[in-house]
């Protein structure tokens, strides 16, 4: 047991996926050929005049309520001055002082406990250019397509206590954003980044400790290891009498360690000051309430709503809400009849083993919702056993199509008719006396044995439950 | 009279912009942005006491545009300035922080 409590806060961007840049009409789009998304207001030559996309306020407003935030009735645009080849203007326009949302919440789930974690405030801003490091050395390719298009910053209050925790925030995060639907978020692609600030102090202190920051975590995993890195290294820095330096540091997922990328003296004076291009915007109640009208429920609303409504236990309900496509996929199944426990077991099981080892998600497959639930259905029903259900659904999920015409084109239909089980049994019990007799002498075992002997036999097309009630019937004749 | 500036903040303004003087250049700029800051500074006679900071001159609110795509440049008209051009790209010296 450490002696040291870890502080943690996380500063993510969001790009939002409007169809234009945040102050020019060029496309936002990932993928284009470099620097075919480019104009003069992007590429800031002199005497343009930028102008807000309105949609870009709207997507902001709308992340900033779903973030719980209070939304700043009056708010401006400032410049944050920097030099940099991935920025043409020499500056960033952002907004320092009056973020459009502030004080949000969060709430996470660990191991069955839930806590709130602080939202400080949510600011948009531009996006910069990608520079393209040449591995020969001899320079840097700079492409201008990204450079202006729209951004949030999302910055936590320093309340996470464990690397744990900034995975959870970073998931329940990722899955609102996804949800109201203002970003793509893919890590892969840059339209979610994160940085990390991370600090220790000894149990029951009040104030800080000296914290550093951390850059190029690539992925949610790699936050929780640089952290949990960074726990480690700066409790043997303090253990040992050393102090933390502030500092940046770089995470390097080879070697699992974290790296110095700058020191404090290189820390960043931004001078801003307004941005005299961008007019100032008021937000009133009727904008608030309109962009409020737009929220579709959100992962938490739904979580509740599965456990009291449908019966599911917390941990379904919660893995079921953590991406939009998951859960839209099990309610659609939902309403076409299918019960909805079973069809938990099938998403959470078998459906997510099988898009794990893809790498795909749900909405990938060519299985339709109603189809599973139409193999669910099947089952309830005891026209197919779980067994052959198995065998239906990885037809289903490999190439779609209808479940009962599956099970009718391979023959899978559950033999249940008394008669007809009594007769195909007959032979294999007589072939098996033995076992009969021992399981009539106490021996349970045997019994098992017999099940399986005549699932071998008809191809798994017995009904168990009747099989067993033969069997039962048969011994007791003996 | 006392001056508002000194060379040490010249320098560090100069270093934030990335660019390098001469110490001539250095004392021409440091008299110079003196007297630019001493002109500015007649606004201090002002009694500014209640009075709102102005962030905008203009007295409007809410100028935006529709997020409708509009057309970017050619390529070769965008990167016309570019004195060295790569894979249609923009090069630049190899800047990287601390590795």
């Amino acid at each position: 047991m450490s002696n040291f409590e870890t502080v943690i806060g996380l500063e993510v961007h969001v790009e939002l996926k409007t169809k234009t840049k945040a102050f020019c009409g060029c496309a936002n789009q990932f993928g284009s050929e470099p620097n075919t998304n480019t104009c003069p207001i992007c590429l800031g030559h002199p005497g343009v005049l930028p102008i807000l996309n309105h949609e870009a306020v709207d997507y902001a407003i709308k992340a900033a309520l779903a973030l719980n935030c209070e939304i700043s009735r009056e708010t401006k645009f400032d410049r944050k001055n920097y030099f940099y080849p991935d920025n043409p203007k020499a500056y960033q326009i952002s907004q320092f002082d009056q973020p459009i949302g502030r004080n949000g919440y969060i709430e996470i789930e660990i191991d069955g406990e839930k806590k709130r974690i602080g939202v400080h405030r949510l600011h948009l801003e531009e996006d910069a250019g990608k520079l393209n490091h040449l591995e020969d050395g001899s320079g840097s390719l700079v492409d201008f397509n990204r450079v202006g298009t729209p951004l949030i910053e999302i910055v936590s209050e320093a309340d996470m206590r464990d690397p744990k925790e900034a995975y959870a925030y970073l998931e329940k995060l990722k899955a609102i954003m996804q949800y109201i639907d203002v970003s793509d978020v893919k890590m892969e692609e840059g339209s979610l980044r994160c940085d990390a600030n991370i600090s220790i102090r000894p149990y029951g202190q009040t104030t800080f400790g000296t914290k550093t920051e951390l850059k190029n975590l690539n992925s949610f995993t790699f936050v929780e290891k640089g952290l949990a890195y960074e726990e480690r290294r700066q409790e043997r820095v303090l253990l040992s009498g050393g102090e933390v330096v502030q500092e940046t540091r770089r995470y390097n997922d080879a070697t699992k360690t974290t790296t110095v990328m700058r020191g404090k003296e290189g820390s960043d004076d931004y001078r801003y000051f307004p941005e005299p291009d961008i007019i100032k915007l008021k937000i009133d109640q009727e904008w608030i309430d309109r962009i409020q009208a737009e929220i579709p429920e959100l992962p938490d609303a739904r979580q509740k709503r599965y456990v009291e409504e449908l019966g599911l236990p917390e941990y379904d309900a919660m893995v079921l809400t953590q991406t939009k496509t998951m859960s839209d996929f099990f309610q659609a199944a939902v309403a076409e009849g299918a019960d909805a426990k079973l069809v938990s077991n099938w998403l959470m099981g078998d459906v997510s083993a099988y898009l794990n080892s893809k790498y795909m998600t749900i909405d990938q497959v060519p299985m339709k919702a109603k189809d599973l639930a139409k193999l669910v259905k099947l089952i309830e029903k005891g026209t197919i056993s779980s067994k052959i259900a198995k065998k239906v659904f990885k037809d289903l999920i490999e190439k779609g199509g209808d479940p009962e015409e599956i099970v009718k084109a391979k023959g899978l239909v559950q033999i249940s008719d008394e008669g007809a089980l009594r007769d195909m049994l007959a032979p294999i019990l007589e072939a098996n006396k033995q076992s009969m007799i021992d399981y009539k002498n106490g021996k349970d075992r045997a019994l098992g044995f017999l099940v399986g002997q005549v699932m071998k036999q008809t191809h798994g097309k017995a009904n168990p439950k009747m099989v067993n009630k033969i069997i039962l019937d048969e011994v007791n004749k003996l | 009279m006392m001056s508002r500036i000194n060379e040490d903040q010249v320098k560090y303004v100069a270093n934030l912009a990335r660019l390098s003087f001469t110490d001539q250049e250095i004392k021409t700029f440091t008299t110079q942005l003196d007297d630019i800051i001493g002109f500015a500074e007649q606004l201090n006679e002002l009694d500014t006491q209640g009075i709102e900071p102005t962030t905008h001159v203009l007295d409007m609110y809410n100028v935006m545009r529709e997020d409708v795509v509009e057309p970017s440049l050619p390529r070769e008209e965008a990167l016309k300035n570019a004195p060295v051009q790569e894979d249609g790209q923009v090069k630049v010296p190899l800047i990287m922080e601390a590795d």
